[in-house]
């Protein structure tokens, strides 16, 4: 079968299945197609959900027949969820063997946005197990192989997501990002990752990791889908509580406005000792670009920046150790037979859980416990204060940050096995979600063949204004649309 | 700061984790490097700083207290591992 549109973006299929040049079944048998021909290389799924799809994408059709051109934008385009997310009824793992076999009750409110847009879901994607890591090594289901090179890691934890995109099997996909994890896999893989502000899209039904961080976003081949997308499932939601009330500005009012005038920072710390040099070009090019659009840069001083990574790891894991105290082995998930209820627990979650997940919980246990939770957590919760404050800071001389989204392009699978190397992933995306900001990563070329992503920060709920900038360098760039050696396998 | 080996067994109780004598070790060395790597907080000072409880300053949130449609014992049990009836079945808490 032709595969005219794998690597399309998801604009250009919704104009084509609107002008009726391609269907929405024809479509999902396209990305079922590639999926099967990538995915024994890449291991991106973990459930595929083909008979659904099927029925969502006849739905689509007809929805399209009905409605035209006023049909939803996502209707009848493929997206794969990272695993997660919940959709009723269909396995979703975590990639943690403590709930192999859960099959959530209800759908959560990002997912139900997009089905209710008339979204096609090709399967589950692989992760790092309960979202925890930063290459996708830590899944109970296998690493997952970066479609730019399969013996490099995607990133994590929403690798699969990423690397599902980057394939070409689908124009979009839902992650979450808790420190980094939508932004570094985009920019190992080549996409664009957007993590909205926090608060800007429910968390009701993302299976949690550190819910004062956790934010469900997209990956797409374009900024104009990752605007789509948002638009998509942002929103104020009853059922999570922390969900901001306050409207959701279209970012398509402002998307094509350019830089035009617009005051860049560029902060000094996120260009440090381990930045490689190859990244440093290619972000420096960037934000060259970006002057060359018109837009004034300055160098700005975030001078916590370097505290952040060690408030992240008090704060991320002491709310982890609590989120998953829910798997005992008594309601859903894994159950190991015992004499006592304790010894139940113990062997249930000595077993359940991975090896990375134990020493997070240990970590967040061992700060909020009694004698060590003010100088642990109380004292990472001032320094949270503290990290936003500057950011607030900034943002009063400049409209947007520019800077780097991981110091490394995609390494070796195995290269990282101590932790705190790994950790160091995240260094230059933690410090956004520990203030609540929208941040984005789009390519920008690629280093030694692999690919680059610069990030763009903003404000908190200035996500229009994130999507504005990266959009205006990813349409003047010529790199912005890297394609991996998988979409031209299958497109050439 | 040196964890010792009942500090991690405590911990470990704590969070309800059945670890092996070789995750015990693995866990006290790592945890005692990360714990190292994070005394970094206490180079910020924070004397004059109120801890950051809601990011986007979010103070508290209320609903009326109605009665509403729930997804019921059936479908809330489907996932359990042990049931008994309209029940979870755990194992006895007291003699």
């Amino acid at each position: 079968m032709a595969q005219g549109f794998v690597g399309r973006s998801a604009a250009e299929m919704a104009a084509a299945l609107r002008s009726g040049e391609v269907t929405a079944v024809e479509l999902l048998r396209q990305a079922i197609v590639q999926r099967d021909r990538v995915d024994g290389r890449v291991n991106a799924f973990l459930e595929r959900t083909d008979e659904l799809a099927e029925t969502q994408a006849r739905a689509a059709d007809e929805r399209i027949a009905r409605e035209g051109v006023n049909a939803p934008q996502l209707c009848g385009i493929p997206v794969a969820l990272k695993d997660v997310l919940c959709l009723q009824d269909v396995p979703s793992t975590a990639s943690s063997r403590i709930i192999r076999t859960f099959r959530p009750p209800y759908t959560g409110t990002a997912v139900q946005r997009l089905l209710d847009q008339g979204a096609v879901v090709v399967g589950k994607t692989n992760c790092d197990e309960f979202a925890m890591g930063s290459s996708n090594e830590n899944s109970a289901y296998g690493a997952v192989g970066n479609p730019w090179d399969v013996e490099r890691v995607p990133g994590g934890s929403s690798g699969g997501s990423a690397a599902a995109v980057a394939a070409g099997v689908v124009p979009y996909s839902l992650g979450s990002d808790t420190g980094g994890s939508i932004r570094q896999p985009a920019a190992l893989t080549g996409t664009v990752g957007f993590k909205p502000t926090y608060g800007r899209v429910s968390r009701y039904g993302l299976i949690a990791f550190a819910s004062s961080l956790d934010q469900i976003g997209p990956f797409a081949q374009t900024v104009e889908d990752a605007a789509h997308v948002y638009s998509a499932i942002a929103g104020h939601d009853p059922l999570d509580s922390t969900s901001s009330a306050s409207a959701v500005e279209d970012p398509f009012e402002t998307l094509r406005s350019g830089v035009e005038g617009m005051r860049l920072g560029v902060p000094r710390e996120y260009f440090v000792e381990g930045l490689e040099a190859g990244v440093r070009q290619r972000v420096d090019e960037a934000i060259e670009l970006l002057r060359s659009l018109g837009a004034s840069v300055e160098e700005v001083s975030l001078p916590s920046t370097d505290a952040g990574l060690a408030t992240y790891y008090i704060i991320a894991p002491a709310e982890c150790s609590s989120n998953l105290a829910r798997f005992d082995g008594v309601r859903f998930g894994m159950h190991a037979d015992e004499p006592s209820l304790l010894r139940s627990y113990l062997s249930t979650r000595g077993q359940g859980f991975g090896a990375e997940v134990k020493r997070r919980i240990m970590l967040g246990t061992y700060a909020l416990s009694s004698g060590y939770y003010d100088a642990y957590y109380r004292k990472a919760q001032k320094v949270r204060t503290v990290i936003a404050a500057e950011f607030d800071a900034v943002f009063e001389k400049v409209d947007a940050l520019v800077c780097p989204t991981s110091p490394t392009v995609a390494f070796t699978q195995g290269a990282r096995e101590d932790p705190i190397a790994m950790y160091l992933c995240d260094v230059l995306t933690i410090p956004v979600n520990l203030a609540g900001l929208p941040g984005i990563s789009v390519p920008c070329g690629l280093s030694d063949g692999l690919p680059v992503g610069l990030q763009v920060i903003g404000p908190r709920f200035q996500d229009a204004r994130v999507l504005r900038v990266a959009h205006a360098y990813e349409q003047a760039s010529g790199a912005a649309r890297l394609r991996s050696p998988m979409v031209a396998e299958a497109a050439p | 700061m040196t964890l010792s080996r009942d500090d991690v067994a405590h911990v470990a109780m704590l969070a309800r984790l059945g670890l092996s004598d070789a995750e015990m070790e693995q866990y006290r060395t790592q945890l005692d490097a990360i714990l190292d790597a994070i005394g970094k907080l206490n180079e910020v000072d924070t004397s004059a700083v109120a801890e950051t409880a809601q990011v986007g300053g979010l103070v508290n949130v209320w609903r009326e207290d109605e009665p509403r449609e729930s997804i019921g014992a059936e479908r809330a049990l489907a996932n359990a591992p042990e049931r008994d009836g309209p029940y979870f079945r755990v194992a006895a808490i007291q003699e």
